[in-house]
């Protein structure tokens, strides 16, 4: 168990996914994957009926729901006065209580040094909240340059199919890089260096106090994810992904794969914005018959949205032995 | 290194190359952003602009870093007094200051919310002992605010000042000059907003709608929100002229009103932010 873990966080900070040799391959799982090479199914006919069965776009529709009703309700604390949700992103009071984003935390005690009894509750209830959440679940259900990421994105998947642009990969491991020289210029300069240009941070205060030159920055980082490589921010710089990511590594919050019925066609890699996650539904590579999506993962949704054969679920740990 | 021009050698591979190719995009990309990041020191080392802060705030260095930006002193400020810096100002993004000819601090939420709002301690009533302001930034007594003199409780619960008003053009100054002041203060077209209590002791209301009539100029007296800050006095010049002069007094916080209603353009009185007093 603790294995499984280790092996997320290790994929999350930029390791390739392992191979399982297969003595690690429980019984159950080797059974069914027998079964997939030999029993010839007719799949063409179980993918056609699966189809006609599925949802469409289910998640994307909550988590759009979600992001922009968290992302509004900040506008309208402020600009009607309702006081709900009272500042921005980065901090925030909802109906009085602090909640502080972690990240941005972590920048200001760094280069600051100094705690103050607030900013630890605030940082407090926000861990345990994305503790039980999923972590990254920030990342696709809250994060406003998400939103902007991923519209973006499907622009630059258009025009890479059109073969009008190529998609230019970067090596993962350069966000925990980036996260600890980020977390070591805050310690050295003594300023909050991350801030300066973190997308999440500039356009929550566009959309509350305003826009200014500083969405120039973010415009910029659309551009390179449209015309040169898929969502590169969140992919390959964002540290405020990798703290959230960190966080949830022993959620309860997690997107879980059910071996038996996928057909193995790999839509959901296409789709994921973290692909090494899902390195599990690649044929033959399941040690077990149920696993759990790691860490990386943003639960976003997407992946159950597009699997033609219910192979992945949102499902919360406990919960299934309870019912 | 020139990979990208090189033909694909043979005893390399496409595979390798690509790979090679992917390292230094890599590394480019980690460069670039990182790179970039650390371009907001220059606005903040070169101090382009000198920011007002908000009542309370730490000396600026200790400001900068412990800010959050998050804005929640921009939410509770009656008279909408505070702004967020933009990316000009490099690490200061995000960063509230105040613009204090536009919109000064007047005190209109008698307890000084700002500081009472902002969550990592930027913004605080009191230093703490382990970052203790510089001596002339202290007021020897509490601030007295006008505004509630006549409560229990009529100090402002600030001890120390973000500024200190001066009067820098007293060749341009009306009362220097003799002159009086009528109709509104800045102009039809001024936005900024106060509160006079004579009108609503909880409602600040535009400026232009509150015209003045005097025959001598002593606006940024009558205006002044803290007991004692400032007064007219008589000066004599070299010519023996006497001329009534605004003089800035020690309990000046530096909050600005003087500055946001002295009608002449460009403001004859002026706050120097984060100046203490006698230095």
């Amino acid at each position: 168990m603790a294995n499984k873990y280790w092996e997320s966080v290790r994929v999350m900070l930029g390791g390739e996914p392992r191979r399982q040799p297969p003595s690690e391959y429980t019984e159950e799982a080797k059974k069914i994957h027998f079964y997939k090479k030999t029993e010839k199914l007719d799949f063409a006919a179980l993918k056609a009926e699966a189809r006609a069965q599925q949802k469409k776009g289910v998640w994307l529709k909550r988590r759009w729901i979600a992001l922009l009703s968290i992302n509004l309700l900040f506008v309208v604390s402020y600009w009607l006065d309702i006081q709900i949700l009272e500042g921005a992103l980065t901090a925030s009071r909802m109906l009085g209580f602090h909640l502080i984003d972690l990240n941005s935390a972590l920048q200001v005690m760094l280069a600051h040094k100094h705690i103050i009894v607030n900013l630890l509750i605030g940082t407090g209830t926000v861990f345990v909240l994305w503790l039980l959440l999923g972590g990254r679940t920030f990342c696709s259900w809250v994060c406003p340059y998400h939103f902007l990421a991923e519209n973006a994105e499907r622009l630059h998947v258009y025009l890479v199919e059109r073969k009008w642009v190529t998609d230019h990969t970067f090596l993962r491991g350069v966000r925990t890089i980036c996260w600890f020289l980020f977390a070591l210029m805050a310690i050295v300069t003594g300023y909050t260096v991350f801030e300066t240009i973190s997308p999440t941070g500039i356009v929550s205060r566009a959309l509350i106090y305003g826009p200014g030159l500083a969405m120039g920055w973010v415009l910029l980082l659309l551009l390179l994810e449209i015309f040169y490589s898929r969502r590169a921010w969140c992919r390959y710089v964002c540290p405020i992904g990798l703290t959230y990511g960190i966080v949830g590594v022993f959620s309860p919050v997690h997107v879980t794969y059910d071996l038996a019925n996928c057909h193995h066609e790999g839509e959901c890699r296409r789709v994921c914005e973290v692909p090494h996650v899902l390195d599990c539904v690649i044929k033959g590579r399941s040690p077990t018959a149920q696993v759990d999506i790691g860490a990386d993962c943003t639960r976003c949704g997407m992946c159950i949205d597009v699997c033609p054969s219910g192979a992945l679920k949102f499902e919360i740990a406990g919960l299934r032995k309870i019912m | 290194m020139n990979a990208e021009t090189e033909p694909v050698h043979p005893s390399i591979g496409r595979r390798k190359l690509e790979e090679r190719r992917r390292f230094l995009r890599t590394i480019m990309l980690g460069a670039v952003m990182l790179g970039i990041s650390t371009l907001g020191f220059i606005p903040v080392a070169r101090a382009w602009r000198v920011r007002m802060r908000p009542p309370g705030a730490l000396e600026e260095s200790d400001f900068l870093s412990s800010c959050i930006k998050c804005g929640q002193c921009v939410q509770v400020c009656p008279v909408q007094a505070i702004r967020l810096d933009d990316i000009d100002q490099g690490f200061g993004v995000g960063v509230p200051y105040i613009d204090s000819r536009k919109q000064a601090c007047d005190f209109s939420c008698d307890a000084v919310q700002c500081i009472l709002a902002c969550p990592t301690g930027a913004l605080v009533y009191k230093k703490p002992d382990y970052m203790p302001s510089r001596g002339e930034m202290r007021v020897a007594n509490p601030p007295i605010l006008i505004a509630k003199e006549k409560d229990p409780e009529p100090t402002l619960n600030l001890k120390e000042r973000s500024g200190l008003a001066r009067l820098a053009r007293p060749e341009a100054c009306l009362a220097v000059q003799g002159k009086g002041c009528n109709g509104p203060a800045r102009g039809a077209e001024f936005k900024g907003i106060m509160r006079f209590t004579e009108v609503d002791r909880w409602k600040p209301i535009p400026l232009r709608d509150h015209p003045f009539d005097l025959p001598l100029c002593d606006l940024c007296v009558r205006t002044c929100p803290i007991r004692g800050a400032i007064s007219l006095e008589p000066v004599v010049d070299e010519k023996g002229i006497k001329h009534m002069t605004p003089t800035v007094h020690e309990p000046c916080l530096g909050c600005g009103v003087c500055e946001m209603v002295c009608p002449v353009e460009p403001a004859a009185i002026v706050v120097d932010a984060r100046k203490g007093w006698g230095v």
